[in-house]
């Protein structure tokens, strides 16, 4: 049995006492996040990262991994006590949980909502820990050429499963790919658009562009549109073990969100918040009474809810595996790899087990601990969601000042920072999408090594990439992707399924 | 000529200019100083200049067909030019380029101070005694967690030998 060894492994690393404590500020730090709208965990992330410098890097991705799925947890309990997503990927939470929460129902809403996420995140680490190794096997056998397809194929998915413009977000992924192109070029030592600034010869950070597109630009629209009423339910919480009927009402709906939310987070461009929408829509078709939704339905909360956490852990597979980002914050984690001396990739499994398969176990001890440590500290939670914006905003602008000088202490990197606030600002104002953008970032410089190199060894011809057989299956994947959104019938109904 | 989509049409020409700006920094220009550009390459043998060219061309060309789309579209009242709010934008992002700036020399608690004033301003119902207040607790509890507790190379004190070698906490 390789897989229980490699799991025992993997608890022997995650259950240290050190690393169950990191485990647990990470989604502590999560939860919190995901709580507060206005903050997400692409910013934490980063904030964080200079923290980390000082850890051994299993602790430092244990603890950053931990914000992520934290995250997921805490923005359900903004959704179903405020109606406001605390994290994107709570979105259509809201609709039946906090309709669940006026009706008296707040505690099993919650109650629910963490036990669906419970046992989602059980399987998908389960999944991670099944599905990894062969996949990575199969990764080794790439060359060059088979690595630039995958990565076409990995950010066309992207694109075509991200919601908003397509062309759009192809650009923005291009300009991504092309700013992390900045720096000294390997191969020549060109030092590539660095206007003879020693700070950009060794290229932008990832956190930099991160905090500044994400963090300010964030900071700068909350301002402008002022803060709402909000409408806090803090007095009715209680009961928040559900009873033996709302479980086998919310049963099926979770094992579905799971097996939906597990499947998505996988693909490239998948992850929690593709997953929750999904999962609710699919719910609502299978339903017998749909007009039930939007009302109050339990299965309406837990659907989406194991969904999104259940596609938040697999999307660390094609990360493990392929050293793939399949969404933005799993670009940063890749960033975060890197400078702790880790190269990503499909080596990883064989030169760092303990990494890995510690990571994969934490994530399971994570989850134990979300549920329960969350059900119990709600009622801090909710009271943090009464602190005024005008507090908030304020810290969160002095960590990520903070951490952006930190990770190379450059105080150019906060001028740098501020820059891409404005570029950032710019984009969403013309409802152009930034994420995609750190995609890309993060994968320029691995396309164009791959791309050189595959080309050098085939003297030139660009045919390499239609000859070889991976190659070519994935390319062949690439086009009919393309082709499907591109085609007017299917955008149509795409549009659709988004307007839900 | 009318623009049909505003939004659209100024996205585009932005995607367009950066593009170009890529693509002509790489390229470069013969008999301009500053834009002598990198050396292309073959396919086979792939120049510094090659990826970003390519890549800047097809930013460029996307740039262009979202401009045109933009022109030719109906966008309904959401189609508008947006209206930026320099109030926040300008209070916010001067802080943080302030704080950069006078980091080194001040040191966080006197920068990260002012960081949080100035970005307070920033806010509708901004009251001065409560955002020093605010940023006397923020810097305090950074200075905490981030100097002592992680031990970052952060300077707490301003940049002054006599300063930073005498007085202990400012060491971290």
């Amino acid at each position: 049995m390789d897989l229980l060894n490699n799991l025992i492994l993997g608890f022997s690393v995650a259950l240290t006492f050190n690393n169950i404590l990191y485990c647990l500020v990470g989604c502590l730090l999560g939860t919190l996040i995901g709580v507060l709208p206005g903050i997400g965990p692409i910013a934490t992330i980063s904030m964080l990262l200079p923290a980390t410098f000082v850890l051994p890097p299993v602790s430092a991705l244990i603890m950053l991994a931990g914000i992520y799925y934290g995250a997921q947890y805490g923005g359900s309990t903004t959704a179903i006590l405020v109606n406001l997503p605390g994290e994107v990927s709570s979105v259509v939470t809201c609709l039946d949980g906090y309709q669940m929460a006026r009706q008296g129902k707040a505690g099993k809403a919650l109650g629910i909502a963490a036990l669906g996420s419970f046992f989602a995140g059980s399987v998908a680490t389960l999944l991670i820990a099944g599905f990894a190794p062969p996949l990575a096997e199969l990764a080794l056998k790439f060359g060059p050429a088979d690595y630039f397809s995958l990565m076409i194929l990995g950010l066309i998915a992207a694109v075509v499963l991200a919601h908003g413009s397509v062309i759009k977000a192809i650009g923005m992924i291009v300009l991504g790919l092309l700013i992390g192109l900045i720096g000294t070029d390997v191969n020549s030592g060109v030092a590539r658009y660095s206007f003879n600034l020693p700070e950009l010869i060794d290229g932008l950070g990832i956190g930099t562009i991160a905090m500044g597109m994400f963090g300010f630009s964030e900071i700068i629209r909350n301002l402008e549109s002022g803060e709402g009423e909000r409408e806090v339910f803090t007095k009715s919480i209680s009961g928040l073990l559900p009873n033996w009927q709302d479980i086998k009402q919310a049963a099926m709906p979770t094992v579905r969100g799971t097996i939906l939310g597990s499947a998505l987070g996988i693909l490239p461009g998948g992850g929690p918040v593709l997953g929750s929408f999904s999962a609710y829509t699919l719910e609502k078709k299978l339903a017998k009474d749909p007009s039930r939704f939007g009302k109050g339905a339990i299965e309406g909360v837990a659907a989406p809810e194991s969904a999104n956490n259940a596609a938040a852990q697999t999307s660390f597979i094609p990360l493990l595996t392929l050293g793939i980002p399949s969404n933005p914050t799993m670009a940063l984690m890749i960033g975060a790899m890197i400078i702790h001396g880790i190269q990503p990739g499909p080596q990883i499994m064989t030169a760092k087990p303990d990494l890995f398969w510690g990571m994969i176990a934490s994530m399971w001890v994570g989850n134990f601990l979300l549920v329960v440590l969350n059900l119990p500290l709600i009622g801090m939670w909710v009271k943090l969601l009464t602190v005024k914006y005008d507090y908030l905003f304020p810290a969160i602008l002095i960590f990520c000042c903070i951490g952006v000088y930190s990770i190379s202490n450059a105080p150019m990197d906060v001028l740098l920072a501020a820059l891409f606030g404005f570029i950032g600002y710019t984009f969403i104002k013309l409802e152009m999408e930034p994420a995609p953008l750190l995609l890309g970032f993060v994968l320029g410089p691995m396309m164009e090594e791959n791309l050189r190199r595959a080309l050098l060894l085939s003297r030139g011809e660009a045919s390499v990439f239609f000859t070889r057989p991976i190659s070519l299956t994935l390319l062949i994947l690439s086009a009919i992707l393309l082709l499907i959104v591109v085609s007017p019938a299917i955008a149509k109904k795409r549009e659709e399924a988004f307007q839900e | 000529m009318k623009i049909g989509h505003q939004k659209d049409f100024w996205g585009g020409v932005l995607f367009a200019a950066l593009g170009f700006t890529f693509l002509i920094i790489a390229k470069g220009v013969p008999g301009v100083p500053f834009l002598q550009g990198y050396a292309m390459g073959t396919p086979a043998r792939m120049g510094p200049a090659f990826f970003p060219f390519w890549l800047g061309l097809i930013l460029f060309v996307i740039g262009v067909v979202i401009a045109v789309q933009g022109v030719r579209q109906q966008g309904g009242p959401d189609s508008k030019f947006p209206k930026f709010h320099w109030r926040p934008i300008l209070l916010v992002l001067g802080a943080v380029v302030l704080f950069g700036i006078i980091l080194k020399a001040v040191g966080m608690l006197a920068a990260g101070a002012i960081l949080v004033f100035i970005a307070s301003m920033g806010s509708r119902d901004f009251r001065w005694r409560q955002s020093l207040i605010l940023g006397v607790i923020l810097v305090i509890f950074c200075a905490l967690v981030f100097v002592w507790g992680l031990k970052l190379p952060i300077p707490l004190c301003p940049d002054i030998e006599s300063l930073q070698s005498s007085v202990g906490f400012c060491r971290g």
